[in-house]
């Protein structure tokens, strides 16, 4: 991978002209260079009729409904990984966290702290893509801020962001609402974000082509609430994985859950890398999936739906909901045993053979 | 994927499997070597469907396992150093010393890196010249070639800040020992099909001679596993022990020369104390006096740390496969992977933890249906 990505939108969109190239102490200090930020960097990527404004605080509308508020804080590392960036994830990450309930997320702030010394271009470029990103989520960015901390102190960058939405009225969405015969879907290839990010880190030392799957969700949830609004739960298994949603769904609704081994679907590139690192796919990071439990009988119907959207076309049934074993997730290997599915412990550490 | 699909096939499994219970006459005791098959065998759940004359026990041969706690104390020890950047595989870092892990000496302050190779380490110590940078070398014969060459390579090129903590361990010995005690039930081995593609398996002829056990170098796949399991029982119930090799896309009778090459320049034959089961006679390797100055025990004077075992924790038993993970009374209770007390609650590949993630819902049936 080339050390700076060349995204279409850099192309496009040059760095403005700054008094500094790289981010200063005084950047964060709320004194003129904070006020050159704001104008040049930060309104020309996110400004509307709120952020404009520039007072202290975003007063919003709100439609009438039960508010859906999410916050999230990102530190990955690197930055800049295949299929993604540090900006691109921190506005899907809250984007799906806030869908997940089943709202249509419709303001988000953006709070960024900087280590001095942080290229301009770099937090450019991670403007552009949270600015692309939250456009084709179509959410608004209605607040911000900005710290920045002395040389190691943070690492280049760390962004958190917040969110709201309106749940729609009839959709109740809870990992407390599963029941047995109720079917699991997910809407895609599992652990491509978590080995992205991992395969291109410092020292992994093979060529990969594993890309990120960051996406915003929103989009898809809505074509699913189109088939039926009687999707009990739905979750995005970002840290932990699919096997970890899936656990907390059990807890939390008191049932089993039996997955179907070779029924969840890994990209073979991706399948490969886990091998490799003795990694299990089921505990990877995703960034642009949902697992969704839906009855029974609506399950072909929003499986289909899901097909015909572009952040689910690989979509599957991996497993349904049961009676038996209340609290743990099972899986049904290819020989007909059965084993059980376990939260994960920690991070995954690669084996030594 | 080519050269695991075809070797996970459930159609080609049922097949072997219908074969194996015509083959089975009589009860048989057969030990799994290595841990990356024990984490197979568990996870495809092969011990719920196998002819139940056969009883699995599960071996020594998880490198993570097996270290002793003092050497994890000596690792602790170094890596809390000033100037010391020390490197491991990732699944060392979990494993308790005495009083700590090696994450927690990372999150108190030490540079703690985790490394997917030898080699990498050696990069690191490249790019900090101010910097000490230990290996911690553990693992059986596989992964002992790389770790030699990255000493081996660190000399070549004049790097003086490089050096390994050595903990290397050999299987032959291990059998050998659990061979040998007289409460030993193990009457056919799976050897692993890792270490005999380094070291082939000529050493092993003496022990299936001298002990009169079957012993079929094995692969890890469910297929390998199962085919492996075949050719044990027939030997068993025809009365033969010999070496055979199931895994033969990988392991030849001679191994691979210029990997015991390179052992051999680095490493020498060594005394190791073993994790539950205690000091077994050359049962390891140590870096070679020529390569002292790559030796993180003489570099750093931790040779005099000494640790004693959890009394809770069985892992010595479990390891000599006298006990299942689950007769272990801490098991699921004092005893979980987010705070193990014995090291195969640990690794992947560790026993215990194996059982903890995968099995505790048949054990549960199992406990019930006795009831």
């Amino acid at each position: 991978m080339p050390d700076k990505p060349i995204i279409p939108e850099a192309l496009s969109c040059p760095l403005p002209i700054m008094d500094h190239d790289t981010i200063q102490l005084a950047h964060g200090a709320g004194g003129k260079l904070s006020a050159q930020l704001i104008e040049k960097l930060f309104l020309p990527r996110f400004g509307n009729q709120t952020l404009d404004k520039l007072e202290d605080q975003a007063v919003l509308e709100l439609p009438p409904g039960r508010l859906a508020f999410t916050t999230d804080s990102f530190v990955v590392e690197p930055i800049f990984f295949p299929g993604g960036d540090i900006g691109d994830l921190a506005v899907n990450g809250t984007v799906n966290d806030v869908a997940m309930s089943g709202a249509q997320p419709l303001y988000i702030s953006v709070g960024f702290i900087l280590e001095e010394g942080l290229p301009m271009e770099t937090l450019h470029r991670i403007l552009l893509s949270m600015e692309a990103t939250a456009r084709a989520a179509n959410i608004v960015v209605v607040t911000g801020d900005t710290k920045v901390v002395n040389r190691g102190k943070c690492d280049q960058i760390f962004i958190n962001t917040s969110g709201l939405g309106v749940v729609p009225e009839g959709v109740n969405i809870s990992a407390a609402n599963l029941q047995p015969g109720d079917k699991v879907i997910i809407s895609g290839t599992v652990a491509d974000h978590g080995m992205a990010v991992m395969t291109t880190r410092e020292g992994l030392s093979f060529q990969s082509r594993v890309t990120s799957d960051t996406a915003p969700l929103n989009g898809l949830v809505k074509a699913m609430l189109a088939v039926t609004p009687e999707i009990h739960a739905l979750r995005d298994p970002t840290r932990g994985g699919l096997a970890t949603s899936l656990n907390e769904f059990a807890r939390s609704s008191q049932v089993g859950i039996s997955l179907e081994e070779g029924a969840v679907p890994v990209r073979p590139e991706v399948n490969g890398a886990c091998e490799i690192l003795g990694i299990d796919p089921l505990y990877v990071a995703n960034e642009g999936k949902l697992v969704a439990v839906v009855p029974g009988q609506q399950s072909a119907a929003v499986l289909k739906a899901m097909r015909q959207h572009e952040y689910g076309r690989d979509a599957a049934i991996i497993g349904e909901v049961t009676s038996i074993n209340p609290g743990l997730v099972t899986m049904r290997t290819g020989l007909g045993a059965s084993r059980i599915v376990d939260m994960a412990v920690g991070d995954q550490l690669p084996r030594i053979c | 994927m080519k050269y695991l699909d075809e070797f996970r096939d459930p159609k080609v499994a049922r097949e072997i499997l219908v074969e194996l219970k015509k083959v089975v006459k009589q009860p048989w005791v057969i030990m799994e070597i290595c841990g990356g098959q024990t984490h197979s065998i568990i996870k495809n759940g092969i011990d719920q469907v196998i002819p139940g004359e056969l009883e699995l026990v599960h071996g020594p041969g998880c490198p993570v396992c097996v270290t002793p706690l003092e050497i994890i104390d000596q690792a602790i020890a170094i890596a809390e150093q000033q100037n010391v950047i020390f490197t491991s595989f990732g699944d060392m870092l979990r494993v308790p010393g005495s009083h700590k892990d090696l994450f927690m000496a990372r999150s108190a302050g030490a540079d703690v890196r985790t490394v997917f190779s030898p080699l990498e380490a050696l990069k690191i110590a490249r790019g900090n010249p101010d910097k000490e940078v230990v290996f911690f070398a553990v693992g059986f014969e596989t992964t002992a070639p790389g770790n030699a060459m990255a000493i081996h390579q660190a000399r070549a090129e004049g790097l003086t800040n490089f050096c390994e903590l050595a903990s290397h361990v050999l299987v032959p010995p291990a059998m050998e020992a659990l061979l040998s005690s007289p409460d030993n039930r193990v009457q056919g081995y799976l050897a692993a099909g890792h270490v005999c593609t380094i070291m082939g398996w000529e050493e092993y002829e003496p022990i299936a001679a001298k002990y009169q056990v079957p012993i079929v170098v094995t692969g890890f796949e469910p297929i390998d596993i199962l085919e492996g399991l075949m050719m044990t029982v027939k030997q068993l119930e025809s009365g033969r022990h010999m070496v055979e090799n199931q895994y033969v896309r990988s392991v030849s009778r001679d191994g691979n020369r210029p990997a015991q090459e390179i052992i051999k320049k680095v490493f020498e034959p060594v005394a190791r104390k073993w994790r539950g089961i205690g000091e077994i006679p050359v049962s390891g390797y140590g870096i070679r006096d020529e390569y002292a100055d790559f030796d993180a025990e003489k570099k750093f004077a931790v040779g005099d740390i000494k640790a004693e075992e959890s009394p809770l924790c069985i892992s010595g038993d479990v390891l000599r496969g006298q006990k299942k993970p689950h007769e272990c009374p801490a098991f699921g209770k004092e005893c979980l992977p987010e705070h193990p007390l014995g090291a195969p609650m640990v690794s992947s590949e560790g026993a215990c933890a194996a059982y903890y993630r995968f099995n505790r819902k048949s054990l549960e049936q199992r406990a019930k249906s006795r009831e």
